[in-house]
């Protein structure tokens, strides 16, 4: 439904939001319409995990408004909420309590095609894990979203190898997940992320696993993608990583404890 | 995601795990095998049963003691009362009377130990008339039958099977040889043809003796005029049915009986011997079908279980999946192509396999197998039907998974 753009890493001439969402058709359930309003919103959100009996309130109605092309870093200790968040935030889980309003349209009010359209066109997911397919080549779990978003196999395989060349397996196509490095298979989950030209990354500890050199290399995609338009969430246990992002929210306990815009 | 795609998709699942995909074809594959062959083998039976009567002449009427009317049911048991005699076959002999019908073969059997030289053979002995060759369409291997003149003057004089000739002789060339039954020396004055088996009797092990020479030397008593069967030939095809009224109405005015439902005989023609043969092997055809399709069904059963082992074990790549815009029709397609090619894999390898077993089964078991197209066509439809209703459960099962949850599970 994107138009892919010619070369989705060339810079964009400024200002570049605008250009982007010109570029970008208007979803009945994307706010184009309302440029100036957040992209993201949770309201009041709350999230109470019920296993059998046991009841557990990791989301305490927190409130959140991320607008398109912001740059946001989540932190937080471990178990404080910041997986849950992101999981909404992906309309991969839905919330107990409150809103989440994406693009000003209430998600809550999408159907399960509708929602998986979301999720193809409008959301590039990094799971904290790898969440790769071992029985598949690199290549081919990265065109993943595209499969799910019609585009033609020639165009698959080139906007894959491409995505994998970005983050610098260009030479690793062919291989399993289980014949790469802990940090390749992240960077192969980061291309996946990327190759459906999504307007939001959401990474979930997306340089947890990779060394120093991996982690700039990822991080300054970042950038680039945020210098084109996107907007991106990522969740990190680092400070210095953190630092790359213009703001950063600070989580505990489920409650959301600082939001500040990052001085450095 | 397009069909191509899905297909893709389930494709590589399916050969990825190619042991356990081909015990499940096994599954369907035997189901769809055993369907094929018991359909051939009771359609081929069906032929075979109707061609041996068919060799018996097309316009035969046999005329059988005991009465089977619909409304008072069985009366008598099939041979058990003498109700028939020589008298009613001399009668039906009668151009007069009975115009329309060419020829008439009373038969008395009667199971006799024969011997010649130190050699038994128990057999059945045949009393007939001259007219049986013609009427039962046999022909000689050598020497000739009886003659009038020799039925007339009871002589004895006895015909062999082929079989018979070789059990007693060890050869067929026994034109002139003597052959003892019931202490009495019969001269063999001919060897019958051979004919094979109907459904009831071996053709090429007899003994056929005079009516007359029966009666009075190898039966003797009471049921000596007694015959068990008449056989009757309508002139042509076109006066069976003239036949048939003439014999009816004829042993219904000997036997004093008024009524046609109270005769005491039957006369049944080959087409009804025909259709209540292939009633009785029609329904053994059904019965046997239904057993196979049991099995088709297990087949099926377990082409549910794989699936379902195959969503769980696949849960994480279905909650990926759907994490990254799979809309749950296009899970369902994917595990609902995946079932479809199991059970058409089943299904065509089932029916090679059903096909080149009936090919090759008739030589071995004697019976005919007829393949039907139509038999092989429904089981390979029958096979895909199967893998998807039996794969709408597990596919359903896969798309309704949240996708956080499928992402969670282990
Ligand atoms: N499915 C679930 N059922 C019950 N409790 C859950 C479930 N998922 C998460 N939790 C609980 O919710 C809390 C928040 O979990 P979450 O995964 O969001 O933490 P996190 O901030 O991402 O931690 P980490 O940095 O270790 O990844 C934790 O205490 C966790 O135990
Ligand atoms: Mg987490």
């Amino acid at each position: 439904m994107v138009e892919p753009l010619a070369n989705p890493f060339a810079p964009l001439p400024a200002p570049q939001a605008a250009v982007l969402s010109a570029a970008l058709p208007a979803h009945p359930w994307v706010l184009e319409a309302d440029a100036a309003g957040p992209v993201i919103e949770l309201i009041d959100a709350g999230k109470t995990y019920r296993s059998g009996t046991i009841e557990f309130e990791a989301l305490k109605g927190i409130n959140l408004a991320i607008h398109e092309g912001e740059y946001v870093a989540i932190m937080g200790p471990s178990g404080s909420g910041k997986s849950t968040i992101m999981n909404i935030l992906g309309c991969l889980d839905t919330l107990t309590r409150g809103q989440y309003r994406l693009g000003g349209t209430d998600v809550e009010e999408l159907d399960e095609i509708e929602l998986a359209s979301v999720r193809n066109q409008q959301i590039g997911f990094v799971f904290q894990g790898f969440n790769l397919l071992s029985s598949l080549p690199a290549w081919r779990n990265v065109e993943l979203p595209l499969v799910y978003g019609h585009v033609p196999r020639e165009e698959r395989r080139k906007r894959a190898s491409r995505a994998l060349e970005r983050v610098g397996l260009g030479d690793r196509l062919d291989n399993k997940p289980g014949e790469m490095s802990g940090g390749q298979q992240q960077r192969v989950a980061v291309a996946r992320a990327l190759v459906g030209e999504p307007t939001m990354i959401l990474a979930d500890e997306p340089t947890g696993n990779l060394d120093s050199v991996s982690t700039r290399d990822v991080l300054t995609l970042f950038d680039e993608l945020n210098a084109l338009g996107r907007t991106i969430v990522l969740i990190t246990h680092e400070l210095e990583v953190a630092q790359r992002a213009r703001r950063i929210v600070w989580v505990k306990d489920g409650a959301i404890i600082r939001d500040e815009v990052n001085a450095a | 995601m397009t069909w191509m795609e899905s297909f893709r998709t389930s494709w590589s699942a399916v050969y990825s795990h190619a042991l356990r995909s081909m015990l499940t074809i096994l599954g369907i594959l035997i189901g769809i095998a055993a369907v094929i062959l018991t359909v051939g083998l009771g359609l081929g039976t069906q032929l075979d049963v109707s061609a041996q009567i068919s060799s018996l002449g097309s316009n035969l009427l046999i005329v059988a003691p005991g009465s089977s009317t619909s409304t008072t049911g069985t009366r008598g048991g099939f041979g058990t009362s003498a109700t028939l005699t020589i008298k009613d076959a001399e009668a039906l002999s009668s151009t007069v009377n009975a115009p329309d019908i060419s020829g008439v073969a009373p038969e008395s059997t009667t199971s006799l130990s024969l011997t010649a030289n130190d050699t038994n053979w128990t057999t059945t002995v045949t009393g007939t008339t001259t007219a049986w060759t013609s009427v039962r369409q046999r022909t000689l291997a050598r020497g000739s039958f009886f003659t009038q003149a020799q039925a007339d003057a009871s002589a004895a004089v006895v015909v062999l099977g082929s079989e018979t000739a070789d059990e007693l002789f060890g050869t067929q060339n026994v034109v002139g040889q003597s052959v003892v039954i019931s202490d009495k020396t019969f001269q063999v004055v001919g060897v019958l043809a051979t004919a094979g088996s109907d459904s009831s009797s071996n053709l090429d092990d007899v003994a056929i003796v005079p009516f007359s020479t029966a009666a009075t030397a190898l039966v003797g008593g009471t049921s000596s005029n007694a015959v068990s069967t008449i056989y009757l030939q309508a002139a042509s095809d076109t006066q069976l049915s003239a036949a048939y009224q003439e014999a009816d109405a004829l042993l219904l005015n000997l036997h004093s009986i008024s009524s046609t439902d109270d005769a005491d005989f039957t006369i049944s023609s080959q087409d009804a011997l025909v259709s209540t043969a292939t009633a009785v092997y029609q329904t053994l055809t059904i019965l046997l079908t239904g057993v196979a399709g049991l099995s088709l069904l297990v087949g099926g059963i377990g082409v549910m279980n794989i699936m379902l082992v195959s969503v769980s074990e696949r849960t994480r790549e279905i909650g990926l999946r759907k994490a990254l815009g799979a809309p749950p029709w296009a899970i369902r397609r994917q595990f609902l192509i995946e079932a479809a090619i199991l059970g058409l894999s089943g299904g065509i390898l089932g029916a090679v396999i059903g096909v080149v077993a009936a090919l090759t089964l008739p030589a071995v078991i004697g019976s005919s197998i007829v393949v039907s197209p139509l038999a092989v066509g429904l089981s390979i439809g029958v096979a895909i039907a199967i893998g998807i209703v039996f794969g709408v459960y597990p596919a359903t099962r896969a798309a309704k998974l949240a996708p956080i949850d499928a992402l969670r599970s282990e």
